[in-house]
C-alpha cells in the first residue's frame, strides 16, 4: 500500500495541474507533494486558485506540518520543500538567482528516505532534468515511477530527463495521471511490477 | 508477523546520532535537534567533499582535527541572504515598527543569524533614511566565523547590485541604493558609516542562551532549521531576550503558530511574520 505521492514539474505545469487535481476526489487516501518551478510572483495564491478549483484540498506546505491525507501540499516558491522522517515537512531556503528552488531531487530524495517503497515519484511536464536523479533514487528504493508521456507534453524536455535516468512504472499522458492515481491509491491495489516482497 | 525494517535505515540513523553526538562533545557545536533531511544531504555533501566512507570515518576525521573540523562547520550552515530579502517585511517594519521604536531614546537591535551581514546593513540604510540610525545599536550574530569575516568587511560581489537595488526599492527606500556603497571592480563595499552602528559577533543560538534586552530581533530563515523541540527552545530564548513591548520579526515561511511562545506574543503583521512581545512579562 502506498503512502506519499510526490510530483515535480515546471514548463507547462500549471497546466497539468489544473488537469490533474480537479480530477481527484476530495477523500483521496494520499498525501500529495509538490515541486513546481513556477514564476515566484504565483507565490501562495497559485495554491489559493488551485484549491478553489479542486474538491481536494490543496494549500502551501508549512515548515513542520504533518502530511495528511487527502490534501496536496505545494514547495513555497524560493524554498526547497523537505520530508522529515516523522513525517512532517520541513523547508529550507536557497537563493533566488539559481532557480532551482525548490528543487524536485531535494523533495524526491528526502521523500524517497522516509517512505522508501510506499512512495509514488511523478515527473511531468518541464524544460529541465531536475527530478531525474530523486525518481532514480525512489525507483532504487522500490517505490513506483510515473512519468508523463513526452510525446504529448507541453514540455518535453523534463520527462525526458526523467526516462533517461530511470525506468518508469508508467509513462502515460496527463489526462491519464488522476485515474492512475486513484486506481493505485486502492487500498486492494497490487502492484503489477517490480515485484515486491510485499505483494 | 514479520517484524517490517522501519522505514528510514535505522542503522544509518544511529551512525548520524554518533556524528553528532561526536561532535558535540568534542567541540561543543550541538546540531542534534536540527531538521533531519536538510541536516543529512549535509552531512552526505560533507562525507563526499572530504573523501569519508561513512560517518563514522568522518567523525574520526574531525575528531583530532581542528581546522578540519572548521571546514566542517562551514558545509554545515546554509548562509544564503540578500539585500533586503522579502522586502515587504522591510516595509512594513519601516512603517509599523519604527514609528514606535521612535520613542525610545536609544534602541537595540538584535539580527540572530545574520549570515553574511545583508540583512544588518539593510537595517542600517533603513534607519539612517528615518533618521534614526544614530539613536541604534544593530547586534548581528551567526556562528558561522567564516561569514561574520565577510559581514564585518561588509563587502559583497557586484553582480547582485541589480537584484538588491530593486529589492531596496520595493523595501520602500527613499533614495539611491548605490549611494550606500563604493563599487570597484566586482565588489561593492558599503560605507562605514552603516557598519559603524553594526557589531558582529559570534553567538550560537542553541549553545549560548539570552542576549540582552532588545527592541527588535529579526531571526529570519534560521529556525526552519531546527526540529520542534529546539524551535521551542531557542524561540523561549529569544523571548526573553527581547524587553517586554519589543518586536520579533521571523522569516516568510516561520510562524509562532504551534509554538510553545505564542502566548507571550501577538501579531503586528502575521503575513510578514511581525510579532509584539506581550503576555505574561515573566518567561
Ligand atoms: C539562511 S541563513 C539566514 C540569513 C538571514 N537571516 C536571512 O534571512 O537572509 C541561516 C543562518 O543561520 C545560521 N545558524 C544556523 N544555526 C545557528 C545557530 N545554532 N546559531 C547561530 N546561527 C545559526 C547559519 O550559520 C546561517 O548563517
Amino acid at each position: 500500500m502506498y503512502k506519499a505521492v510526490v510530483m515535480g514539474m515546471s514548463a507547462g505545469g500549471m497546466h497539468a495541474l489544473q488537469t490533474i487535481l480537479p480530477a481527484l476526489p476530495r477523500s483521496f487516501p494520499l498525501p500529495i507533494a509538490i515541486v513546481q518551478h513556477l514564476s515566484p510572483h504565483y507565490d501562495s495564491y497559485l495554491a489559493e486558485y488551485l484549491d478553489r478549483i479542486s474538491s481536494i484540498s490543496v494549500k502551501e506546505a508549512e515548515d513542520k506540518e504533518p502530511l495528511q491525507r487527502g490534501t496536496v501540499y505545494l514547495a513555497p516558491p524560493n524554498y526547497h520543500l523537505l520530508v522529515e522522517p516523522d513525517q512532517t515537512f520541513s523547508l529550507s531556503v536557497d537563493a533566488r538567482v539559481n532557480y532551482c528552488c525548490p528543487s524536485i531531487d531535494v523533495l524526491f530524495e528526502s521523500a524517497s528516505d522516509v517512505f522508501e517503497e510506499a512512495l509514488i515519484g511523478v515527473v511531468l511536464t518541464g524544460a529541465n532534468a531536475d527530478g531525474s536523479c530523486g525518481l532514480k533514487i525512489i525507483k532504487a528504493r522500490g517505490g513506483l515511477t510515473i512519468v508523463q508521456n513526452p510525446a504529448t507534453a507541453e514540455s518535453p524536455y523534463m520527462p525526458r530527463a526523467a526516462l533517461d535516468a530511470a525506468s518508469a512504472d508508467y509513462v502515460v499522458d496527463i489526462g491519464s495521471i488522476a485515474p492512475l492515481f486513484r486506481r493505485l491509491s486502492q487500498p486492494q491495489s497490487r502492484r503489477e511490477h517490480g515485484c515486491s516482497v510485499n505483494c | 508477523m514479520m517484524h517490517m525494517p522501519s522505514p528510514v535505515h535505522e542503522a544509518e540513523k544511529m551512525e548520524i546520532d554518533r556524528l553528532l553526538t561526536g561532535i558535540r562533545d568534542r567541540y561543543g557545536y550541538d546540531f542534534t535537534h536540527y531538521s533531519w533531511a536538510s541536516l543529512k544531504r549535509r552531512i552526505d555533501r560533507v562525507c563526499d567533499h572530504m573523501h569519508a566512507a561513512s560517518y563514522t570515518a568522518l567523525l574520526d576525521k574531525l575528531f583530532y582535527d581542528d581546522r578540519l573540523f572548521d571546514e566542517f562547520l562551514k558545509h554545515m550552515s546554509i548562509t544564503v541572504t540578500e539585500m533586503f530579502r522579502d522586502p515587504p517585511v522591510y516595509l512594513a517594519i519601516r512603517e509599523k515598527i519604527v514609528p514606535l521604536l521612535k520613542t525610545f531614546p536609544f534602541v537595540k537591535i538584535w539580527h540572530a543569524g545574520c549570515a553574511t551581514g545583508e540583512e544588518a546593513y539593510s537595517m542600517a540604510i533603513l534607519l539612517h533614511e528615518e533618521g534614526f540610525l544614530g539613536r541604534a545599536r544593530l547586534y548581528a550574530t551567526d556562528f558561522n566565523k567564516h561569514s561574520l569575516d565577510k559581514a564585518g568587511e561588509g563587502i559583497y560581489p557586484a553582480k547582485n547590485s541589480e537584484l538588491f537595488a530593486a529589492n531596496y526599492h520595493a523595501a520602500g527606500g527613499k533614495g539611491n541604493f548605490s549611494d550606500y556603497y563604493s563599487a570597484s571592480y566586482e565588489r561593492v563595499k558599503f560605507k562605514d558609516y552603516l557598519k559603524e552602528h553594526i557589531t558582529f559577533s559570534y553567538h550560537n543560538l542553541v549553545t549560548d542562551g539570552v542576549f540582552g534586552e532588545m527592541n527588535l530581533i529579526c531571526c529570519r530563515n534560521v529556525l526552519i532549521y531546527f526540529d520542534k523541540i529546539l524551535q521551542n527552545r531557542v524561540l523561549t530564548q529569544l523571548a526573553e531576550s527581547l524587553r517586554h513591548g519589543g518586536f520579533l520579526c521571523l522569516g516568510n515561511k516561520e510562524t509562532l503558530n504551534f509554538t510553545a511562545v505564542k502566548e507571550l506574543f501577538e501579531p503586528v503583521d502575521p503575513r510578514q511574520r511581525i510579532y509584539k512581545k506581550s503576555g505574561a512579562s515573566h518567561v
